[in-house]
């Protein structure tokens, strides 16, 4: 009897260690099988998909969705506890006009809960966007805007990838400057508004601190198509250098109609047209056009290059974005307004790993203490009160327009560190 | 003198084709009193038809131009039987509306197929100086073929049959109708000549400036500038007054910043307005 009840006994103590000891061994397996917490950022912006802004908005938000589905298809950001952050987006058409700006940030602030915003493409459509993300209390990264007084707004939140207006031009009157030291008379014509304004007034008041004589002074209406008046009060001005533009459509008739009066001037710098690929399309009148430049495929921000500047790289090459983004868009080369949007949420990606949150609060900060070289060049924020978030690490560069064995091609022509090739002055 | 020469030969050039837009709103206006707010979108679907004659079919722009005058005689025919003879006899609001509901419609089909960027017909012939002014061929070509149509209109209007018809139906139209002048049919013929005159203004227009679905908008307002200034009704007085502006728009940067000009412009359509309605030629009586 007791002989049976020890053997009972032995056998239920077996028992009982075989299924402690299978309990134990199933805990790393149910461990292997949970998936790691998975947060979902929504990132919210408006895209001109109509309206004038088309090209260069349509350029910014491709390289922007090239970013989001390279990250999503890496499987996301992954934070240091395990945490998968995954990206979606809201957007909207704001058909190039600021009067839909407000209205659509509200409801992707509001509606569509957002978590962080990227600015809409151009200064005055992310003047109205910045007060709207800066009353709800979002983050928003602004690209393809340089005017400096959004960032002279008391906002908080905002936070600018581009050098801003102020010093978009000024290299251009160095660069005539060093090629033309015998002009005495510029022009400035340029598109009458926040952004273009903002810009030439700084170049303006650069260049006659250089006892440059300002002949011509006068901006045009953005949907202006008709230059003749302001090309005969060029000739008439006697101005020896053009400078000024606004945007794509009314930069390249502005360049097609100065060429087709052949007007004879020695430097024509134009903002944002001259850089895009579609500038081409003009053929000769193209030809000697400068252009400042907020990146550009030759552009050398390297891993070498921010260890020489002594601050952190983060991101892919120039090359590998080019490779990507001509891979993703059917061969399109990528203008400085796609690297913008790449840029937007390459930076975007580093506030979120440096803050190692989603907590708008600690991306914040990790924005503000950012000093960081990536393949759009440096990026650092000013956090002082009077100009918060307005760019100081990033500089242009300015390409111009020459004939090439296969055609014409842009060449990097100032900072003379950069160039890749002589300036062709005077413009043929 | 050099600047005030280039700027006024400038202005006058694109007051030929200003004239030739409102001639075809003047038209209307004085044939069936409709004020046809169709007009600068026609004026758009003009540069368009230029813009896929030239561009995608590889037509040359001129032989282009007779398609356009030929779609845009057809287009304005199938919009006066379909919209405007129905509210012809209605009150001027009706026909406000109804042609504004067909500007509607072809804006939002035109940015649909078209979006609202910028277009361009990449062509040019070159530029001539005469003296001191230095013009381009495009603009030469462009106001020597309103100069042209516009010539080929008074002959139409004064020579032929159907033109006399038509000037019998502006003038009374229940008069004509007991005569035997088929007054529907030639109240649709107005209606396509004054739909051509304006998509031909914008297919001259595409050969030299860029454009948009919109861009009609702009050439619309400065021809209700141009028939007030010559007279509600009266076409002559339109191309006068095409003539007048265009001149206006090239005097004033002269003298002062050219973004003043539609200020100016729009000021001096209030004052005729006040002043002397009838405009500067009379209106039609």
């Amino acid at each position: 009897m007791k002989r049976t009840l020890f053997t009972i006994l032995t056998l239920l103590l077996a028992a009982s260690f075989l299924l402690g000891a299978c309990q134990t061994g199933t805990e790393p397996e149910v461990a292997e099988e949970a998936k790691p917490d998975e947060v979902t950022l929504v990132i919210g912006f408006t895209s001109s998909i109509t309206g004038k802004y088309e090209t260069s908005s349509g350029r910014q938000v491709r390289g922007f969705n090239l970013w989001m589905d390279q990250v999503n298809d890496a499987g996301g950001i992954t934070l240091s506890d395990g945490t998968v952050v995954k990206l979606e987006v809201a957007t909207y058409d704001d058909e190039s006009n600021t009067d839909r700006i407000q209205e659509l940030y509200t409801r992707l602030a509001t509606e569509d809960n957002a978590d962080l915003l990227i600015s809409p493409y151009s200064s005055g459509l992310t003047a109205a966007a910045s007060i709207i993300a800066e009353q709800n209390g979002k983050v928003m990264i602004t690209t393809g805007a340089a005017a400096d007084s959004n960032y002279q707004q008391g906002y908080t939140l905002v936070f600018q990838i581009y050098t801003p207006a102020s010093r978009y031009l000024t290299g251009a009157v160095d660069l005539l400057a060093s090629v033309g030291p015998e002009v005495t008379k510029v022009a400035f014509v340029y598109e009458d508004t926040k952004f273009s304004t903002g810009v030439v007034e700084a170049a303006k008041a650069y260049a006659e601190g250089m006892g440059y004589e300002v002949v011509l002074y006068e901006g045009y209406a953005a949907d202006t198509s008709d230059f003749g008046p302001f090309i005969n009060k060029i000739v008439d001005s006697g101005a020896e250098a053009i400078l000024g533009g606004g945007h794509f459509q009314d930069g390249s008739t502005f360049a097609r109609q100065l060429h087709e009066k052949g007007v004879d001037t020695n430097l024509f710098a134009l903002l944002v047209a001259p850089p895009e690929p579609d500038f081409a399309d003009l053929g000769e009148a193209a030809l000697g056009v400068i252009g400042p430049s907020q990146w550009e495929p030759l552009a050398a921000y390297t891993p070498e290059s921010a260890e020489v500047a002594g601050v952190e790289w983060f991101g892919p090459s120039s090359d590998d974005f080019v490779t990507a983004y001509t891979g993703a868009y059917d061969g399109e080369e990528p203008s400085y307004h796609s690297a913008g949007g790449y840029a937007a949420g390459v930076v975007l990606q580093n506030a979120v790993l440096t803050a190692d949150s989603t907590d708008p609060v600690a991306i914040k900060a990790a924005l503000d203490a950012m000093d960081l070289m990536i393949f759009f060049g440096n990026i650092k924020f000013d956090t002082s009160e009077e100009n918060h978030g307005l760019q100081i690490g990033h500089s242009m560069i300015y390409i111009q327009w020459q004939e090439g064995e296969d055609g014409l091609s842009k060449q990097v022509v100032w900072p003379k560190a950069g160039a890749t090739s002589d300036a062709i002055y005077p413009i043929p | 003198m050099d600047f005030l020469l280039a700027s006024l030969s400038d202005g006058l050039l694109i007051g030929f084709i200003y004239g030739i837009a409102a001639m075809g709103l003047s038209l209307i206006f004085g044939v069936m009193d409709v004020i046809n707010l169709a007009h600068g979108p026609v004026i758009a679907l003009g540069m368009f038809s230029l813009y896929l004659l030239y561009s995608v079919l590889g037509l040359h722009p001129y032989f282009g131009l007779v398609i356009v005058a030929v779609v845009g005689l057809l287009l304005g025919m199938i919009m006066y039987a379909i919209v405007v003879r129905r509210v012809i006899d209605a009150p001027h609001l009706s026909s406000l509306l109804a042609t504004f509901a067909v500007n509607m419609v072809i804006i939002g089909l035109g940015t649909a197929v078209f979006s609202t960027a910028p277009y361009n017909v990449d062509f040019s012939l070159g530029r001539f100086s005469v003296g001191p002014v230095t013009l381009i061929a495009t603009r030469v070509i462009g106001a020597l073929v309103a100069i042209l149509v516009t010539i080929g209109l008074y002959i139409f209007l004064y020579k032929s049959r159907p033109g006399r018809y038509i000037r019998a139906v502006a003038n009374n139209k229940t008069a004509a109708e007991l005569v035997g002048v088929p007054s529907n049919f030639i109240l649709a013929l107005s209606f396509g000549i004054g739909t051509m005159l304006a998509a031909l203004a914008g297919a001259l227009i595409a050969t030299f400036f860029p454009f948009t679905i919109l861009a009609g908008g702009t050439y619309e307002l400065k021809s209700f500038v141009i028939v007030v200034l010559g007279g509600l009704g009266n076409p002559v007085g339109a191309l006068v007054g095409g003539l007048i502006l265009g001149l206006i728009e090239g005097i004033i940067p002269t003298f002062m910043e050219t973004t003043w000009v539609p200020v100016v412009e729009f000021v001096m359509f209030v004052m005729i307005l006040l002043v002397r309605p009838t405009g500067l030629f009379g209106a039609k009586q």
